[in-house]
């Protein structure tokens, strides 16, 4: 019997498919990520559906058809805002610019983070040993009061605020990044490919980069958790998109429409729930799959 | 000290006059990297007259070549002049000097309670891995930390100034100090403690969720080494080989990460201060926003920036006191 000859590209694909198959394996073992990714999957299906759960319509102030701050009920299940907007309506579209912000701001500072932590981990000179204070400097500057300031100066907007998270919050990751390349190098591949002649680009994208992919990946999770609550952060302070819904804006309309003294709970409760649970699902499987790509964490177990 | 120890110390202050000096040159550029004329773009839309303008031109130095203008800004910089406040028409160190203390006494108190309390519930956890004190803290430790910290003050608010159900509203719903109380006097001094009881709360509870997560994984860490088995093997108890043997190695990396965190606490408190209403530099931050006043937030930008470096300068050096190891 003869086995089917496979191209190289063939078992390349089959050898991926493998693996990608074990991580599934391993990431459902985790009990936390698998439920941290069932409560994402409900905010995602939430925020693309928004059109369809919830008429845009709805977030108009001039077109409100409830009172103010009403309490819950069968035409308003959470309730009105102080514009007499259904909390319910504002939630879900909320879903959509979190999510989208967050993962936004999140590919930003993933650039940011990989391209210098691979660059300060592979060059060995005096161009790595910049990059890396470089780093190291900028991740003692406190990230709140830096992104205040520049999102102030930029002013707000749904592309300016992703690009104020993205610049401040990739020092972390280009450190960890870097950890990783460093002890890639030290692999015998990397010295076969440079005694082969291969190049600094091809270093990094062929053999560097795929290796530390994983961690960044399991790093990207923690980092939109860290982007959804800076969104909120920033939009409570009064700097998000002033023509867009987003948790953060409701909690400061919430503030300071009083709602706290008037007990108005579903305009205060309802937006602070969903950050967590958004967040707490990426953390969550960012946590999971972080054990499952380092080694050194699954012998722990 | 041995020569490797002066090389260590001399690296870290090399290292935190870096990061100052970088915070100085990005602070610089954020000013002047805005597209058309940065002092029209800072007044835009805002009642700003001819006047502030003019003085806004002087004290950016924007008619000076651009090294020029690096110079006379260092100089300002480090005579504490950093220009005046467009809100309050007043040189904007004498009001940070002004509104310092509450955010002091809010993020020190607040910071010394969650680490310690955050270290015992991390080493508990650890020590009795898979326990359920463990899964119980690690659950609320990632739920507190997925949450917005000033969220969990305005549920604090509500629940004890406010009031809720049968719980009666006891604290006051905010500010720093009943009118017309003297803030030297010893009621107006527990006045102010009880003004600030729920704030420094809110902080310790929503970063003692960090540094807990941060000592377990950091004890965990140490639990496999050999010196643990040797300890045991020794016939030590439990949990003197807990005390002894494995904390003070697992405290040492953590110190790191709790000075990293304290620049997390700081911006913490802006938005804290701001739901409690406390008049410390948080809350002018976010006043100076409405406006918003550039100069002011330049001040508390500096201000908090150089705070939080000299901060982790100190837990550097404090680090090499403790371990041995680090000198060399």
């Amino acid at each position: 019997m003869t086995t089917p000859r496979l191209t190289a590209r063939q078992v390349v694909r089959r050898r991926r498919r493998d693996s990608a198959a074990r991580n599934w394996a391993d990431f459902r073992g985790h009990k936390s990520g698998v439920i941290g990714l069932g409560i994402l999957i409900f905010f995602v299906v939430a925020a693309l559906g928004a059109p369809v759960w919830a008429d845009a319509s709805g977030l108009k102030v001039t077109e409100a058809t409830g009172g103010v701050l009403e309490s819950p009920s069968f035409e308003f299940l959470l309730g009105t805002d102080d514009n007499g907007r259904s909390v319910l309506t504002l939630l879900i579209w909320g879903a959509r610019l979190s999510l989208f912000v967050g993962l936004l701001a999140t590919a930003i500072s993933m650039v940011i983070g990989t391209l210098v932590g691979v660059a300060s981990g592979h060059f060995k000179g005096w161009a790595g040993s910049v990059l890396f204070r470089l780093t190291e400097w900028f991740l003692v500057i406190p990230f709140l009061p830096l992104a205040i300031v520049l999102a102030s100066v930029l002013g707000a907007s749904l592309f300016n605020i992703a690009l104020v998270i993205g610049i401040t919050s990739w020092p972390g990751t280009a450190l960890l990044i870097r950890a990783q390349t460093l002890s890639i190098e030290e692999r015998p591949f990397l010295e076969r490919a440079r005694a082969l002649g291969a190049g600094h680009w091809h270093q990094m994208t062929r053999h560097v980069l795929p290796n530390v992919m994983p961690m960044v990946f399991a790093n990207t999770t923690l980092t939109v958790a860290i982007a959804i609550l800076t969104e909120t952060t920033l939009s409570f302070l009064g700097l998000g998109d002033p023509l867009r819904v987003s948790w953060g804006s409701m909690l400061d309309d919430a503030f300071s429409s009083g709602a706290i003294t008037t007990g108005a709970w579903w305009f205060l409760i309802p937006p602070g729930v969903c950050v967590i649970l958004v967040v707490l699902s990426f953390t969550l499987i960012g946590r999971a799959l972080e054990e499952i790509f380092n080694p050194r964490l699954r012998e722990r177990g | 000290m041995n020569p490797l120890g002066a090389r260590y110390v001399l690296g870290k202050v090399a290292g935190s006059l870096g990061s100052l000096a970088f915070m100085l040159v990005l602070n610089f550029f954020l000013f002047r990297v805005l597209p058309g004329d940065p002092v029209r773009t800072l007044a835009r839309n805002r009642l700003v007259s001819e006047k502030q303008i003019d003085e806004l031109t002087r004290t950016l130095g924007l008619d000076q070549s651009l090294p020029q203008q690096f110079v006379t800004y260092l100089q300002n910089t480090f005579t504490g002049e950093l220009g005046l406040s467009f809100k309050y028409r007043q040189p904007v160190a004498d009001l940070i000097l002004d509104r310092m203390w509450p955010t002091v006494v809010l993020v020190g108190t607040g910071t010394v309670l969650a680490t310690l309390i955050g270290l015992w519930i991390g080493v508990r956890s650890a020590w009795n891995r898979g326990s359920r004190f463990d899964k119980y803290s690690t659950g609320s430790s990632l739920t507190v930390y997925a949450m917005p910290e000033w969220w969990l003050g305005l549920l604090l608010l509500a629940v004890f100034s406010v009031g809720v159900g049968p719980i009666p509203g006891i604290f006051p719903t905010g500010g720093l100090i009943s009118p017309g109380v003297d803030p030297t006097s010893v009621q107006g001094v527990l006045d102010q403690a009880w003004h600030l009881t729920l704030p420094v709360l809110t902080v310790t509870l929503a970063y003692l969720a960090d540094y807990s997560l941060i000592m377990r994984s950091s004890l965990l860490d140490e639990m496999g080494s050999d010196y643990l088995v040797t300890a045991r093997a020794k016939g030590l108890r439990d949990a003197k080989v807990r005390r002894d043997h494995a904390v003070p190695n697992a405290l040492l990396p953590a110190a790191t990460l709790v000075a990293l965190g304290l620049g997390f606490v700081v911006g913490g408190a802006i938005t804290i201060e701001t739901v409690f209403s406390i008049p410390g530099l948080g809350l002018l931050t976010t006043e100076a926003l409405e406006v918003p006043d550039f100069p002011l937030l330049q001040g508390t930008f500096i201000f908090f920036s150089a705070a939080v470096i000299a901060a982790n300068l100190a837990a550097n050096l404090l680090y090499a006191l403790l371990d041995p190891r680090v000198r060399g």
